[in-house]
Parts: C-alpha cells; structure tokens; sequence
C-alpha cells in the first residue's frame, strides 16, 4: 500500500538512477556553496573570538586548510558565543546573569510547534470538509480564506492589538498561538484541499458502500494517503512562523517573547553597537531545529510547494 | 456526495433542545446587550464570548443532527479565521471613518476623510504615492531578480546526481534564516569600514565605496538580500515543474534531433510556464508586503520607504490608528486585485492543462 502510493505521488523518481554524473555535482557544489556563503559567514562568525569580529579585512576560516589560507583570514574557533548567549555578563566587570534565551528559544518552539499543529488539525478537517462535502458558495469561502493569507500582517495587525489589550490576551500564550493558527490555516487549508481533490474517489466510494462511517473514511483511506501533503505544508508553515517578526514584535509579553524578537533586542540595545559573534551564535542555534526538520522532510517540499497542483 | 437529507423536524422556537439555533441566538443577543450595557469591557468579551460559543453549539448539534458534515469540519477552521482575521478586518474597517489614536481617548465620526486625506492631503498623499512608487519599483525589481535566480538555479538541480539532497539544503538555507539576522548581517557586508564589499571595491579602486549613500546603492541592496533569501522559494516551485516533464518527450525529440533551444520552448516550458505564474504572483504578493529589510538596512532612509513600513510608522510609531486603517485598506484593495489575479491564472491553467 505505501509503495504504491509513495510511487503514484511520484517521490521515487527523486532517488532513482543518478541521470546527470559527478560532474554536475562539481558545478553544482560551487554554486551551492556561493549561495550559501553569507550563511557559511554567520555560522563561522558564531564561533569567532569577541575581538575578532569587526577586524579588516574580517577572518574567514577558522582552519588554514594546511596553509592554503593566509594567516590573518583565520580565527581560533571557540565556544564561548553560544554559552553566552544563555548567560553573560551585562555590565563591563559584572557577574554572568541569565539572559532568559533559555525560555526564549522554548517560547518558540513551543508556539511554532503549537500553531502549526494546531493549523494542521483544524484546516485539514475542514480542507476535507470543502473538498468532499461542498458547501453553497464553496467557492467565495475558500477565496476569502486565501485573501487572508495574502494579506499583509499589518493591516490585521492594528485591530488584533486593540482587541487583545481588551481582553488581556495581550503578551498571552492563547492569544499568538491562535494568531498564527490563523495565519497558518489559510495557507493549510488550500494545500490539503488540493490534496484531498487529486485522491482517486475510487476506495472511498466502495468503502461507502461497505457501509464505512465518513468519518472511517476520512481516517483509515484519505488521511494515510495525504501524509506526503501533511509533511510539506508543516516545513512550510514551520519555516514562516518560526521566522515571524511583526506580530511577535508587537504582541509577545515578555514572558512570550521569541527568539527573533529577543534577538532584535539583544541587537539593538546596550548603546555598544551590534554584539555580532553574540547575534551569529543566536542565529546559528536558532537555524538548527528549522534546518533539521527541512532536511529530514525535504523531498516532500517539492510537492508541497505547488500546492499540489503539479498532476503527475 | 451532497449532505443526506433528514426528516428531523425543525423546532418550535420556544422549545429547549440543543439543536434549537434560534432560541440559542435570541438569548445571545439578550445576554451580549445586557454583558455589554452593565460590565467591565474585558468582562463582557467573555461573556459575549461564551454566548457565541452558545449560539455555535446549537449549530453545530443541528448540523450534526442533520447530517451536514461539511459544515461541521469546516466550523473550526471559520470560527478561528473570524475571530482572528475577518472580525479584526471589520474592525479596522469601522475605524478607517473615524478620527481616533490608539493613544487618547477621543473618536470622532469623519467619514470618508480619511481615504482623502492620504489619497490627496498635501503631506499625507506625497508620503502615500512615494510610498506606493517605491513599492512597485521594489516589486519590479526583488521579483524580476528572484524569477531569473530561482529559474537558473532550478535548472541546475533538475537533474538527478549524486549528493543532489546536500547541495539543494543549502541552496534552501537562506529561506530558513530569521529575517531579523539576515537583515542585520547584510548591514555588516554592506558597512563602509568594516563590511566585506567595500574591502573589495575600496582595494580595487582605491576610493571609499560606500553602498548605501545613495538610493541606487539603497535599492540595490535591499533587493540583493531579498532576492537571496527568497530565490530558493522561486527554486522550489519551478524545480517541481521540470521533475514533472515526462521523459519519454526528450526522448522522442532526441530522436527528432530538435535543437535544445527548440525542446526548451516546445517541451519544458509548457510544463513550467503555470508554476511560473504561480511563482510570479506570489512573490509579486510578498514583495508588496516588504517591511523588515528595509527597517533593518535603511529605516526607510534614501527615500526607499515602501508602503507597509509607511503603516507600521502611522498605525505603529505615530499611534494614527484611523488613518492607518485607511491605509490598510487601500492596500486590502490591491491585494484582492492581485488576489483575483493569481486565481484566474491559476484556473485558466488548471483548465488547459
């Protein structure tokens, strides 16, 4: 059963036979890995000594590469960034104090993880919902859905602070996890429908006729089949709310605050100028979970990313 | 596989069962009036709240009821939308004919004044337009140089090779960073003394090069780092169309012996050109909505200020709340348009194929 719908949704295709040889992977490894230099930056300025940073010309590698590389482009790597990240000394000869990037970074998972589960949950219900049981004017409620993810964040944005600060829901767990389920559903609820459109109606209908309940259905035939889909629209909803800036900026408390609005903070304030090797080793753990689950759930991406409309 | 007909009677008004929705409803507007008229603001929302909830139980136990299961699975994902996009929507709607600041107390009715003075108010207007300009001209630009970047490199990946899954995570990379980094380390390439590209131009030409001074070197690094992060995304999309070419058609051309420049137009790009739209449309989308990169690399300086970071500034930094409703608005109208756009390409597409 899974062979064969793994096959029908095309992914086998992607490890078949190697097509184009080594030499392509050589042209290919030096355009990736000049794609990838600005990250490669930040990643090696993580582990950059504090002086070294701001040096000119800046260091690049932290190993000579048996002297291919001239002395002043390489740093002693060190660790020090990432343990100063979770603690450091605020003033010039203070005591290291806790900077609370511990929670931080558990805000964020834990919000991303919630909202997009959450997301999931619902607008795949519903996504079967406009798919098998249309509904009068199916068609003006799933246009509406997706001019909400179109929108811009601010323009929802002024409203929702009022009507947060109302209620209290301001600086709340409950209230940036619906927020962003919001965000997430729309743009859930168009992948899973198209979906749940591509099934063949085949099983299913002799399944009704067996006398399978909708909702056996929905669970024992439908759900095993789009869980290529399921994977997809989570990277993709796990990338863009991970990375959220606005709403967090301007709705998380301090005791919700996530990583990209703490990492701003730990930017911007201080008067000293930009802490860099401090904001490249934030930024370095922070990529790790995304990059993790992108890389584990990679060859669904493609799929997912057309919407499901690519007919195979 | 429409909903099942049933013979369940429909309720006297008056009747107390759970799938009595009018009932539920009547009694809502009675509780929510009077929650409203004698208590505290954040008291009523919950009790309006809870009546809603209410009023959504009897519905959902009539739907249920009823057998109308598309009703039922969708009632969760609309309830969320409501509460937390549609209602705000309405909401800023109202505000947009009032003259209210989130920071003091007054509101007044004015009407269309808004919508006129940012649409034609000397100062207002001229900081609208140059806003609405700069952001067609960034749209133009991040969205040309993604499509071509994204397309070259789609090429490159189309093709099965050995450690194809390695090399296409870090082409993916950018797309994963945080903004906020981003940003903020494109200032440091783009830094006059201590970046890397001034260290190259200033050693090749020997005079101080600096990037940002001038609104060509502005743009031109906001959209850089645009591109760079959101080519991957364009990548992705036009990597899936050219998997999807069946083989046997090269296969057949070959035999043809039809030139690749020929295969490309007649073959590969009928199986793209959809997804390229689709790529189009939604980075067309994205970019209208460009706000971070310019805060972080310009705060708006050199006269790139684009049109949702003018909002934030009103509705955010200047507490105009009304007129930046108005704004929302206008933008809310260009984003339907686009909107409609991308869905009458997409049908149109969908159709012909």
């Amino acid at each position: 059963m899974a062979e064969s719908i793994l096959g029908k949704l095309g992914f086998r295709r992607a490890s078949g036979v190697d097509e184009a040889g080594w030499g392509r992977t050589l042209a290919v490894a030096v355009v990736a890995f000049i794609y990838f230099l600005p990250v490669l930056f930040i990643i090696f300025t993580a582990f950059k000594p504090q002086g070294d940073a701001l040096l000119v010309p800046p260091t690049l590698s932290p190993t000579s590469l048996f002297g291919l590389i001239p002395d002043h482009f390489v740093f002693k790597p060190t660790l020090e960034n990432f343990g100063s990240v979770f603690s450091r000394s605020m003033t010039p000869d203070g005591a290291p104090e806790a900077t609370g990037f511990d929670r931080y970074f558990f805000n964020s998972i834990f919000i991303a993880s919630a909202s997009v589960l959450l997301a999931l949950v619902i607008g795949t219900l519903a996504a079967f919902g406009f798919s098998r049981y249309p509904l009068k004017g199916n068609d003006t409620y799933l246009f509406i859905i997706l001019t909400t993810r179109m929108l811009p964040a601010i323009v929802v944005i002024i409203p929702v602070i009022l009507m947060f600060r109302v209620v209290g829901l301001s600086g709340s767990y409950l209230g940036i996890i619906m927020l962003y389920t919001a965000f997430n559903l729309a743009f859930t609820i168009w992948m899973m429908k198209s979906f749940f459109d591509e099934l063949s109606p085949d099983v299913e209908d002799a399944a009704r006729i067996d006398g399978s309940s909708g909702m056996r259905v929905f669970f024992k035939i439908c759900l095993p089949q789009v869980i290529a889909g399921l994977a997809a629209t989570f990277v993709f909803g796990l990338i863009l709310t991970w990375n959220e800036f606005l709403f967090a900026l301007l709705l998380s408390g301090p005791d919700t605050r996530t990583v990209p609005v703490a990492m701003n903070q730990a930017v911007s304030s201080g008067g000293r100028g930009t802490d860099w090797t401090l904001l490249a080793a934030i930024e370095t753990l922070f990529l790790v979970p995304v990059f993790l689950v992108t890389f584990f759930l990679q060859n669904h991406l493609l799929r997912g990313v057309t919407f499901g409309t690519v007919k195979r | 596989m429409t909903a099942v007909s049933s013979t369940l009677p429909t309720p006297r008004f008056t009747t107390v069962v759970a799938h009595n929705w009018k009932l539920a409803i009547a009694v809502a507007v009675v509780v929510s009036a009077v929650s409203m008229a004698g208590l505290p603001a954040a008291v009523s929302f919950w009790v309006v709240g809870a009546t809603a909830a209410l009023v959504a139980a009897a519905f959902t136990v009539n739907a249920y009821r009823r057998h109308y299961f598309g009703a039922l699975l969708v009632a969760p994902a609309i309830a969320v939308l409501f509460v937390m996009n549609i209602f705000p929507l309405l909401w800023s709607l109202g505000l947009s004919f009032f003259a209210y600041q989130a920071n003091q107390q007054t509101i007044r009715f004015v009407g269309l004044g808004n919508y006129v003075r940012i649409l034609t108010n000397d100062l207002a207007a001229h900081a609208t337009w140059g806003a609405l300009i700069n952001t067609a001209m960034f749209v133009v630009f991040t969205v040309s140089a993604q499509m071509i970047v994204g397309f070259l490199l789609a090429i490159l990946f189309a093709k099965q090779f050995p450690l194809r899954k390695y090399l296409l995570i870090l082409v993916l990379t950018p797309m994963m960073l945080s903004v906020v980094a981003s940003g903020v380390f494109f200032t440091y390439y783009y830094d006059p003394t201590f970046g890397i590209l001034s260290y190259v131009i200033n050693s090749i030409s020997g005079n101080q090069f600096i990037l940002m001074s001038n609104k060509v070197g502005a743009v031109a690094g906001i959209v850089f780092a645009d591109a760079w992060m959101w080519s991957p995304f364009v990548m992705l999309l036009v990597l899936a169309g050219l998997v999807s070419v069946p083989k046997y058609l090269y296969e057949a051309a070959a035999i043809d012996r039809i030139s690749s420049w020929r295969q490309f137009w007649m073959i590969t790009f009928p199986y793209i050109r959809g997804l390229l739209m689709l790529a189009l449309l939604f980075r067309t989308i994205e970019a209208f909505k460009l706000a971070d990169l310019v805060i972080l690399l310009t705060k708006g300086g050199n006269d790139t200020l684009t049109i949702s970071y003018h909002l934030i500034r009103i509705a955010n930094e200047q507490n105009k709340t009304s007129e930046g409703a108005a704004i929302s608005y206008l933008m809310l109208f260009m984003v339907i348009v686009l909107t409609n756009l991308y869905l009458y390409l997409a049908n149109r597409r969908t159709q012909g194929a």
